[in-house]
């Protein structure tokens, strides 16, 4: 997939690393890891149980504090000597962010359209504008037609795309996945690749997505892997 | 978006029996206030009946209620003769059991004089005593009808009248009988026992014997001074009407009333803590669905008044139901409960109170909860 690698990163990792305990029970879940992400890729962390890809997805989602290092989100400077710059870190995620979870963690006492608005009302939107705009990327994602599905009644790939539709509420450049198909046969795997693509192509996006999945690998612009808490391999799919 | 009410109304059938169950606690609850009420209540009521300024009884006793007191009759003509007092009457008190339709009926016998104070404060059903014997006003609970012919003693009495809400301290029903038919019911001896005090010559004493005098007084006359001229005569003791109540509600009842109160707040505690845990295990459901809030970036006012909410409608519509319950049912207790709206409402804002306080333990699950939890599976 050609993506212009010389436009200024979306992600900008540098020299993060992380570690819990001191002493004889530290554990280093990331050693001086960095990384570029610019937009319209799509990139896969991927290594071996315990090798820090979900550590690395914390930090870049802001819900985790690196023990060292900086990073830059959008342009923005975040974090700088380890220590965060933004204090609303929430605020920076509804704003900047979007999360697709393994089992798309949607809220199960919100139908479709709602969940989606719920993320635009908090970010401000009125209810009719929210919910206008809910149905317009439920339509996007091609699942307008479950529109008020409640969650326990939506199938597994239509349930992640609503997720994903949640994900794109509040139209951020940054998606953080965290293994998107796991929970997904091949063929739906497939689709919901094709919808990440689409979304970081036609939004100028950058998601990075952890994964296991060596089925969609080569759906991937970099896979970068992680092993023992440091980038073991940096490549192409 | 209110996130409390669409939680609600997911789970409606569970909410909902979550609040009657604690409905039905919080209906105890009430219903404890109500029994702790009805017994002061009933306590209260027989002295207030005769809506007398003084009662004049045996010296050295705190009677009739609290002690037996036994007085000459003609005492009250005595009384009534005291500057200040307008009138004033002979009463008797005491308890009989008799029997009814093949069970056993226990009565509080009130004896007075009709047209003199000490009668029933009101009939809501026949007529007062207008006979000066064999005639009878029950309290409805006593469950005699009008025209019942009834037993006590060695008399039959009729029922001519009903009151309402006249039981004394115990629970017992009163009926009000006149002051002759109560004198020989409570003094008259049984013809065997009476011929053997013939035999000894000691028939012939009086009967004209009463537990209390009752005295109502003229508007500007202190009830205090009237009193201190009863205790003149050595034979005597003069309670006041505040002062009767405060031996009814502190010594008579004091007891019961302190065993129901301290079971009603037991009662409370034991609501308080279930209302906690339900409420909190109401949060810990939720705190996978709260870290993926936190994680899409909710903030913690989002989340805490989505728990607060729930915590407050739980606990109003349990109260709701609770109070409701006991409203319908309470006339079928066997004694009086007696809920007043500043009961009632004393009982809501308690709920309320503790219902913001469970609260808090959810609120601080949830404001702990990791919203890296809701990554991974």
């Amino acid at each position: 997939m050609a993506v212009d690698d010389t436009s200024h990163p979306l992600i900008r990792v540098q020299g993060i690393s992380k570690h819990f305990g001191e002493g004889e029970t530290r554990v280093d879940a990331l050693r001086n890891v960095s990384l570029d992400v610019h937009p319209g890729q799509v990139v896969a962390l991927r290594g071996p149980s315990g090798s820090g890809k979900t550590t690395l997805l914390n930090v870049i989602g802001c819900i985790l504090d690196p023990s060292s290092g900086s990073m830059e989100l959008d342009g923005e400077r975040v974090l700088e000597g380890g220590r965060w710059i933004r204090t609303d870190l929430r605020r920076l995620r509804l704003d900047k962010i979007g999360f697709i979870f393994q089992f798309h963690n949607l809220i199960p006492f919100l139908d479709a359209t709602d969940n989606i608005a719920l993320v635009l009302q908090l970010a401000g939107a009125e209810v009719g504008d929210a919910r206008a705009r809910a149905i317009n990327l439920l339509d996007y994602l091609e699942v307008g037609h479950r529109r008020s599905a409640m969650p326990a009644k939506l199938s597994g790939g239509e349930a992640q795309r609503v997720a994903i539709a949640r994900a794109l509420a509040n139209r951020p450049r940054i998606i953080l996945a965290d293994e998107p198909t796991a929970a997904l046969d091949s063929k739906r795997a497939g689709i919901v690749m094709d919808l990440l693509r689409k979304v970081a192509v036609e939004r100028d996006a950058a998601i990075v997505a952890v994964t296991h999945d060596e089925k969609i690998f080569d759906r991937f612009d970099h896979i970068f892997s992680l092993r023992d808490g440091a980038l073991d391999h940096t490549g192409d799919a | 978006m209110n996130l409390a009410y669409r939680d609600i109304r997911h789970n409606l059938g569970r909410f909902l029996l979550t609040c009657v169950g604690l409905g039905l606690l919080l209906g105890v609850v009430l219903a404890m206030i109500g029994i702790y009420r009805g017994i002061v209540v009933d306590a209260l009521t027989i002295a207030r009946a005769p809506a007398v300024d003084l009662w004049i009884v045996e010296a050295n006793t705190r009677g009739p209620f609290a002690e037996a007191s036994r007085i000459p009759g003609d005492i009250r003509e005595g009384i009534a003769r005291i500057a200040g007092v307008s009138s004033a009457g002979s009463i008797t008190y005491q308890t009989v059991e008799t029997e009814r339709r093949g069970g056993k009926l226990r009565l509080y016998v009130i004896g007075y004089e009709p047209a003199r104070p000490g009668g029933p404060p009101k009939i809501v059903e026949g007529r007062g005593i207008a006979r000066s014997r064999y005639e009878m006003v029950a309290d409805r609970t006593t469950g005699l009808a009008l025209g019942e012919r009834i037993q006590l003693g060695r008399s039959v009495l009729t029922v001519v009248g009903l009151t309402r809400h006249q039981v004394n301290s115990g629970g017992d029903p009163a009926v009000y009988i006149t002051l002759p038919d109560a004198q020989k019911l409570q003094f008259d001896l049984a013809p065997p026992a009476a011929r053997v005090l013939l035999a000894r010559g000691s028939a012939g004493a009086s009967r004209d014997t009463v537990n209390a005098v009752v005295a109502r007084l003229h508007p500007n006359a202190s009830p205090d001074s009237v009193a201190e001229t009863v205790r003149r005569w050595k034979h005597l003791s003069a309670i006041t009407q505040a002062e009767q109540e405060r031996i009814l509600s502190q010594s008579l009842v004091d007891r019961a009333r302190r065993q129901i109160g301290m079971f009603t707040t037991l009662l409370l505690i034991v609501s308080a803590v279930i209302i906690a845990l339900i409420i909190y295990t109401m949060t810990m459901e939720k705190l996978k669905q709260i870290a993926t809030l936190k994680l899409i970036g909710a903030p913690d006012r989002t989340i805490i008044g989505m728990i607060v909410q729930q915590a407050l409608a739980l606990g109003l519509i349990g109260f709701a139901i609770g109070a409701t319950l006991i409203a319908n049912i309470m006339g079928y207790f066997p004694r009086r409960v007696v809920l007043e709206a500043d009961n009632i409402l004393a009982l809501g804002l308690v709920v309320i109170a503790v219902c913001l306080l469970s609260s808090g333990l959810g609120v601080r699950a949830a404001l702990r909860a990791d919203p890296a939890t809701a990554l991974g599976g």
